[in-house]
């Protein structure tokens, strides 16, 4: 295992002559330049969000003056306060909530039982099934977006499930869309994930008398537990971090998710930025804290996808 | 042997469902498969037919052609703008921060230390909403205030990074670098973990420089999670709508396809055939890669 940087190995060797005093513990010099290298990529990357966290403590009258760079006078969380309070930011986040929890419920279900029928049964047309889920999900968005659209004015929903009578402007449409379009991801997921489960186990439960659902629900779905959490975990954070749906098809400001509700905390005339970042913060912090705590699942729930088994 | 071939194609046939499975096939497979053709496919091919109409959304529809194309190619001058910057998009990232994040993965695919702290780093903006990065680029970009004219002293004259329509698009890029180039990161590290180091080693007894093996025997043996890279960085680069939105609605030098399809339906003016147009125009680019993709994951699915 050689540990030269791949792009400059000669030149760290070069500098190992003169800076020998440096490395007492025997660190390679070429280490050390990777190491250099690599921190200084992970501060450029974290920058910009520490930046954000920096500014939202800060007044505005502060910053205006001094700019964002500058060294603070006052700290305060005054500006959470005012989102919370003036934002409603709390009111925007339980909106993100109902559309995430019954979409993220429903795709994992819909999704998992679709990728049991392509990959453990010995259906016609599973192939073109497969097909059709994948390719959906790699669609861009706006390509469906015209004609929901217009499809969604045209279906009139009774009162108590939209206060519009129709399905725009209801969370009915958002969910029923997250749902069509993040099954075709899940379903390709789970396809390749259950394809590497021995099927001797499933046929040992059709000896049994298994059925269809026994068979999903009771031997296939407990072995997926890794991969469906992964799933969930990445497609709550897609699902809560969406964005263009809930903009589309939602007119009435107060039901929209977190993430389209920023734009509220832009005044009409005037936007003040500081406020603006600590909104952005509280939109970020949920999902940073999903990842640093499952980041193995949400890492798992995007290379899944990409390398078999 | 013929007793197997036979108990093979019998294990392989179409199984004699009961009732009640063929009940919960035909309610669960159904229910998905219903809103994957109303809520997908369906409006793709609504999308094609729309886009020969001229439609308010209200009214009736009439059919018109292909006028909206010749419209929109000769015509309609925010369309050739968008256009341009999704191509710059996709070359951005396609040539800078995809490349970058490969550079990133084989750097951190060395065993080295605090690696868990350079991946969760490098990974973290990839879970910002991109909403949020559209704001966080304010800070950063901001004429007045922002942090970079800041570090760059450029007080008394500062560059509008985010107001000049020829600068910031760059600006917009290096924010959509910053979410790609981890993302992509991730997908070839997980890669490069599966690669046998045995190849390596082959190729470094064969007298293979690092960089000619990397690029020689690595690379090519990563070519399932290339793809996949490839066909995330074209989706990407023509989904782009959200950072440029948040900034300032993609107008004044943002413009995108993507911006423009929406700004179609929900604008002033509601010209659904008109914007289909624009979006059968991003549909016709994005095929071809689709397909080539599921080409791939196809002929690998008839893999035993």
């Amino acid at each position: 295992m050689t540990s030269a940087v791949a792009a400059r190995p000669s030149h760290q060797h070069a500098k190992a002559a003169t800076g020998g005093s440096r490395d007492r513990r025997r660190v390679r010099p070429a280490r050390l330049g990777l190491h250099t290298f690599l921190m200084a990529v992970s501060l450029a990357f974290l920058a910009p969000l520490l930046l954000a966290v920096y500014a939202s403590l800060r007044p505005y009258q502060e910053t205006a003056k001094y700019g964002y760079f500058s060294l603070p006078r006052h700290l305060s969380f005054d500006y959470y306060r005012q989102a919370f309070t003036e934002g409603e930011m709390s009111k925007y986040f339980v909106n993100s909530l109902i559309i995430a929890v019954p979409a993220l419920l429903l795709t994992l279900f819909f999704a998992s039982f679709v990728a049991f029928s392509v990959s453990r049964i010995q259906l016609r047309g599973r192939v073109f099934l497969l097909v059709m889920f994948t390719a959906g999900n790699l669609l861009p968005q706006q390509v469906i977006v015209t004609p929901l659209y217009a499809l969604f004015n045209r279906i009139p929903l009774p009162y108590w499930m939209s206060d519009s009578m129709t399905m725009y402007d209801s969370y009915w449409a958002v969910i029923a869309v997250q749902v069509a379009f993040q099954t075709g991801f899940c379903v390709f997921v789970l396809a390749n994930f259950m394809r590497t489960l021995p099927m001797e186990i499933i046929e040992a439960a059709i000896v049994d008398g298994a059925g269809v659902w026994t068979q999903y629900w009771r031997i296939t779905l407990p072995l997926c537990r890794p991969a469906v959490a992964a799933l969930a975990t990445l497609q709550f954070t897609w699902m809560y971090n969406d964005f263009l749906w809930a903009l589309v098809f939602m007119s009435s400001g107060d039901k929209l998710p977190i993430t389209s509700a920023l734009n509220n905390l832009r005044g009409q005339f005037f936007t003040d930025y500081n406020l603006l970042a600590a909104g952005s913060v509280m939109v970020a912090l949920p999902t940073i804290l999903v990842f640093m705590i499952l980041q193995r699942q949400f890492i798992a729930g995007l290379t899944l996808g990409a390398n078999k088994g | 042997m013929p007793q197997i071939i036979t108990r093979r194609a019998g294990r392989r046939g179409p199984r004699r469902f009961s009732p009640r499975d063929l009940a919960v096939l035909g309610v669960l497979l159904g229910i998905p498969v219903l809103l994957e053709i109303g809520l997908v496919w369906g409006p793709t091919f609504a999308s094609i037919g729309l886009s020969f109409t001229s439609w308010d959304g209200v009214g009736s529809i009439h059919w018109v052609g292909t006028r909206n194309y010749h419209d929109l190619f000769t015509n309609y001058p925010p369309f050739w703008r968008a256009a341009r910057n999704n191509l710059l998009w996709l070359g951005f990232l396609g040539l800078i921060a995809t490349p970058f994040g490969l550079l990133l993965a084989v750097l951190l695919d060395k065993n080295i230390r605090f690696s868990r702290f350079y991946q969760s780093t490098l990974y973290m903006p990839v879970v910002l909403s991109l909403a949020v990065v559209g704001f966080i680029t304010q800070l950063v970009f901001s004429r007045d205030q922002g942090a970079l004219n800041a570090v760059l002293a450029n007080t008394d004259n500062p560059t509008d990074w985010l107001g000049d329509p020829s600068l910031n698009i760059w600006a917009i890029l290096l924010a959509a670098a910053w979410r790609h180039t981890g993302y992509v990161m991730i997908l070839f590290l997980a890669g490069l973990k599966s690669v046998d180091p045995a190849l390596e080693e082959a190729a470094a007894i064969d007298g293979a420089s690092e960089v000619q093996a990397f690029f020689r025997v690595v690379l090519p043996a990563l070519r399932p999670v290339n793809v996949i890279v490839v066909v995330i960085t074209v989706i990407e680069a023509l989904r782009a709508f959200d950072i440029v939105y948040a900034v300032n609605h993609g107008r004044n030098g943002l413009e995108l396809l993507s911006v423009l399809v929406t700004d179609n339906i929900i604008g002033e003016a509601s010209r659904i055939g008109f914007g289909s147009a624009i979006a059968v125009v991003l549909l016709t680019i994005s095929l071809g890669f689709i397909v080539t993709y599921l080409v791939q994951e196809m002929r690998e699915e008839r893999k035993p």
